[in-house]
């Protein structure tokens, strides 16, 4: 640990020239070396930025990988998502809990280890899964729980947990060595192979506008899930004035249940740069930034390697495929633990080193993005596809598919199926088909697009992948039979309410109101009333809410009520005229402990 | 002018320039929209969502979205006045409000809210969180419980005090308002003629020593209810 908080805080600032937009940089750098950002070194960071205390305060408190109080040198995050749930993330969490003689959210007495859960961080498919520190560590089963609390009390790092890993030089390598991207089906756009430049180097034989024309007339659509045309961004962030102009990948993946561009970056980083140096091209950008979110840190340096070698390869920095004029770099601004971050406007916040909270819009990023610039920010699949189509052509790019939903999907399959992993599909397949080729032919649901997706059951398997049905980001996750859908909705619910920014009154008042009456239900006090009373809030949520988070979190209750109806009335009271909602012994829990006994009548 | 627009609110036709906000359109033809973290002078926040209209039959903050010619805004609708009713409702349940001693009742934009919108007692569980009073500035203390995050003070005193005394720190169902010092607010540079004092809605900033100085009965919402004044001044 370093010593000096203060000379450390101002090393961190000047590497950063000072500048308030890498925020978060400094502070990440502070909890890594210090397990924490005090309240001294948040005066410190005020001083050595030039920005308020109060902005420190609220970023620092904002983001889940950032903390005021101290944390161990080590930290268990153990992700707590529904897949990795139903594959015994319980009975791993409850190992850990014994060996290290803590519970979730303690601290060793030593101060060393630290346990807690965290939202999905993208290990769906061989999960249960935990991040020490930054290292993954996957497949968790109670026994090697026990073995990894045992190697950590006895002094080891996080990197002796992956020995393997620890010993490999070759940064994607290492990658696979902590991870596996299980590849299950390759397609034409995403996973086929292409030398680096040659996008870049067909787009640059064109106009800017010849690159946007080609991409709009393949009709390619945002990846990310809200399906918005590629090269309509693009035109827009084209002509909007503005002096500089910015690309942003958007690899602030948190959908629960989403890995795909885990995978895609690890594989093949090099398309999404190649389609993030001719978007930039086409808009005229000269700086571009990676967002990805801080769980996939261990991906940075093999990133980082990537760029290195295309720096020296002449596709990044100044002249770019030799084309004087057109200079590009990138940048990886990495996150601090935030969902909403994957919200575009979001994103650009916490970019700026701010609290990730989306902006009102309009206007919308293309005319007031980075820095207030003309952005496109673009999902990391999106940028591949752009990429094939620029190389290939339009019209070979949008030939599979449907006629609005162009080329193919990555999909990242988790849950009750006998092959999960990734999947590159063309848009129009079936569940049912899907259903068959991931060995998952006995699901009672399907949550395609994560939990702010749709649900469905099995009157609609009959659907397809594509956005104009059934759309996903690329979360795809399987229930199969005797899994509590109610359950699955509570989880989910927490989700939503660990992850609203708070800025608006509906999804940060909203989703508590909701999850309080869903648990209720779960626990067996609820009413057939409650049913109403949830249908009412959910749609006010939806309506209300002032960003695509609230908007969409009632669904895992909204789909719930209405694809899996029998499911929630199983878990009611009767309608007895009794009140089934008051808890007795909760209500004289208070008098029992003054009174000092029990109830005579239990 | 002749860059004025027209477009409609409720059927009715109005006239707006370029730069408006349907809010503020409507506002220049006597027409009320409720609001609770809008403020005529400082940038519009969005975060309350009281003010939602139906823009072209799609959700939108009235006071942050732009008027512009032909848009067809519903306001005083009946789904759209059970929606406010259930958000303000959200605000109640989520402080802690004890409208019968709070000293800005009567002056208070939230409970006037409740009045007008007809709201008897909210629908929902409240949730009794737990906040923190701070006093310990000369002049002025913040009262966490009777908070509705609207975000008034963060920007009063940031865009016209000049200071940046206030910030939302924490996030979800914990964020609240932060001070920028260590100390709370007593160690700020707040002073008792910012802007950011008075810009409360509800009574969680409070000065000092003067609560009861016009008593109750004799109260800004005690006669009239919130928004007439602006509709017989539009009319």
């Amino acid at each position: 640990m370093p010593t000096d908080l203060a000379v450390f805080i101002q090393d961190r600032a000047r590497e950063h020239g000072g500048d308030r937009t890498r925020l978060l940089d400094v502070v990440r750098a502070v909890q890594e070396a210090f397990g924490h950002v005090s309240s001294e070194a948040m005066d410190l960071v005020a001083q050595a930025l030039s920005v308020r205390r109060v902005e420190v305060e609220g970023v620092v408190s904002y983001y889940a990988f950032l903390s005021r109080e101290p944390k161990g040198q080590v930290v268990i995050r153990l992700s707590d998502c529904p897949s990795c749930r139903i594959h015994g993330m319980e009975a791993v969490g409850a190992a850990f809990e014994e060996a290290l003689g803590i519970r979730f959210g303690g601290t060793t007495p030593d101060g060393r280890i630290t346990l807690e859960h965290t939202p999905c961080i993208g290990l769906c498919d061989q999960g249960p899964a935990a991040l020490v520190n930054e290292v993954p560590i996957t497949r968790l089963t109670p026994g090697k729980a026990r073995e990894v609390s045992r190697l950590l009390v006895a002094g080891r790092t996080p990197w002796d947990l992956a020995p393997k890993a620890r010993d490999t030089a070759d940064p994607v390598a290492r990658v696979h060595a902590l991870v596996d991207s299980n590849i299950r089906k390759e397609g034409l756009v995403v996973f086929a192979p292409m030398p680096p430049g040659q996008a870049v180097r067909k787009a640059l034989a064109g106009t800017p506008e010849a690159v946007i024309e080609e991409v709009k007339a393949s009709r390619l659509c945002g990846r990310g899930g809200a399906g918005f045309p590629a090269g309509l961004k693009w035109e827009f962030a084209r002509k909007a004035p503005g002096d500089a102009k910015y690309v942003i990948c958007n690899a602030d993946e948190g959908e629960p249940g989403t890995f795909k561009d885990r995978v895609i970056l690890t594989e093949n980083p090099d398309l999404v740069f190649e389609g993030m140096t001719l978007a930039a091209y086409a808009i005229g950008a000269a700086e571009g930034i990676v967002y990805l979110r801080a769980e996939y840190e261990y991906l940075r340096a093999h990133l980082e390697a990537v760029l290195a070698r295309r720096r020296t390869e002449g596709l990044l920095g100044r002249a770019v495929a030799g084309r004087a004029g057109f200079d590009f770099d990138i940048r990886i601004q990495v996150g601090a633990g935030a969902y909403i971050c994957g919200e575009e406007s979001a994103l650009i916040e916490s970019a700026e080193g701010k609290r990730g909270v989306p902006r009102n819009r309009p206007p919308f990023p293309v005319t007031v993005g980075y820095l207030d610039k003309p952005t496109s920010v673009n999902n990391v699949e999106t940028f591949c596809c752009a990429a094939r189509v620029v190389d290939t052509g339009a019209s070979c790019f949008s030939c599979v598919g449907s006629i609005r939903s162009t080329g193919t999907k990555l999909l990242s399959v988790s849950g009750d199926v006998a092959r999960p992993g990734i999947y590159e599909v063309q848009f129009g397949q079936s569940i049912r088909e899907f259903l068959e080729m991931v060995g998952g032919e006995d699901a009672i649901a399907v949550q395609v697009g994560g939990p702010s997706g749709t649900c469905i059951g099995p009157a609609e398997f009959e659907r397809h992948i594509a956005f104009e049905d059934l759309a996903t980001g690329g979360s795809m996750m399987v229930f199969g039979p005797g899994r509590d859908m109610v359950q699955v909705a509570a989880w989910f619910m927490d989700f939503f309410v660990h992850e609203s920014c708070g800025w608006c009154t509906p999804c940060r008042v909203g989703n508590v109101l909701i999850r309080e009456r869903v648990q209720r239900i779960l626990a067996g006090r609820g009413v057939p009333a409650d049913v109403a009373y949830l249908e009412t809030l959910c749609t006010t949520v939806k309506k209300m809410s002032r960003c695509g988070l609230g908007q969409t979190s009632p669904n895992p209750v909204v789909f719930g009520l209405k694809n899996f109806r029998p499911a929630w009335e199983a878990h009611l009271g009767p309608d007895d005229g009794l009140n089934p909602a008051f808890d007795m012994d909760a209500a004289l829990a208070d008098a029992v402990r003054i009174a000092g006994r029990e109830p005579v009548h239990p | 002018m002749s860059d004025t627009f027209r477009f409609t609110i409720d059927g009715v036709e109005v006239t707006g320039t370029p730069g408006q906000t349907i809010l503020q359109a409507a506002e220049a033809a006597g027409i009320w929209i409720p609001r609770l973290c809008y403020l005529e002078g400082l940038v519009p926040g969005g975060a309350c969502r009281v003010c939602t209209v139906k823009v072209q039959g799609r959700f939108q903050a009235a006071c942050a979205f732009p008027a512009g010619p032909g848009l067809v805004v519903e306001n005083d609708t009946e789904e759209i006045r059970e929606l406010r009713k259930q958000v303000v409702e959200m605000l109640f349940v989520e402080g802690n409000h004890f409208c019968m001693f709070c000293e800005k009742s009567g002056n208070c934009e939230l409970q006037a809210l409740a009045y007008r919108l007809g709201i008897a007692s909210p629908r929902y569980p409240y949730l009794f969180p737990v906040r923190q009073v701070d006093a310990s500035h000369p002049d002025v203390f913040i009262d966490g419980n009777r908070c509705i995050q609207c975000g008034r003070c963060i920007r009063a005193s940031r865009d016209v005090d000049g200071k940046g005394v206030f910030g939302f720190v924490e996030r979800s169902r914990d964020t609240r308002v932060g001070v920028d010092a260590r100390t709370g607010l007593g160690g700020t540079s707040l002073t008792l003629d910012d802007r950011a004092v008075t810009v409360c809605p509800v009574g969680a900033i409070l000065k000092k020593r003067v609560g009861f100085a016009v008593p109750i009965g004799e109260r800004l919402y005690d006669h009239r209810p919130i928004g007439t004044d602006l509709e017989r001044r539009g009319a």
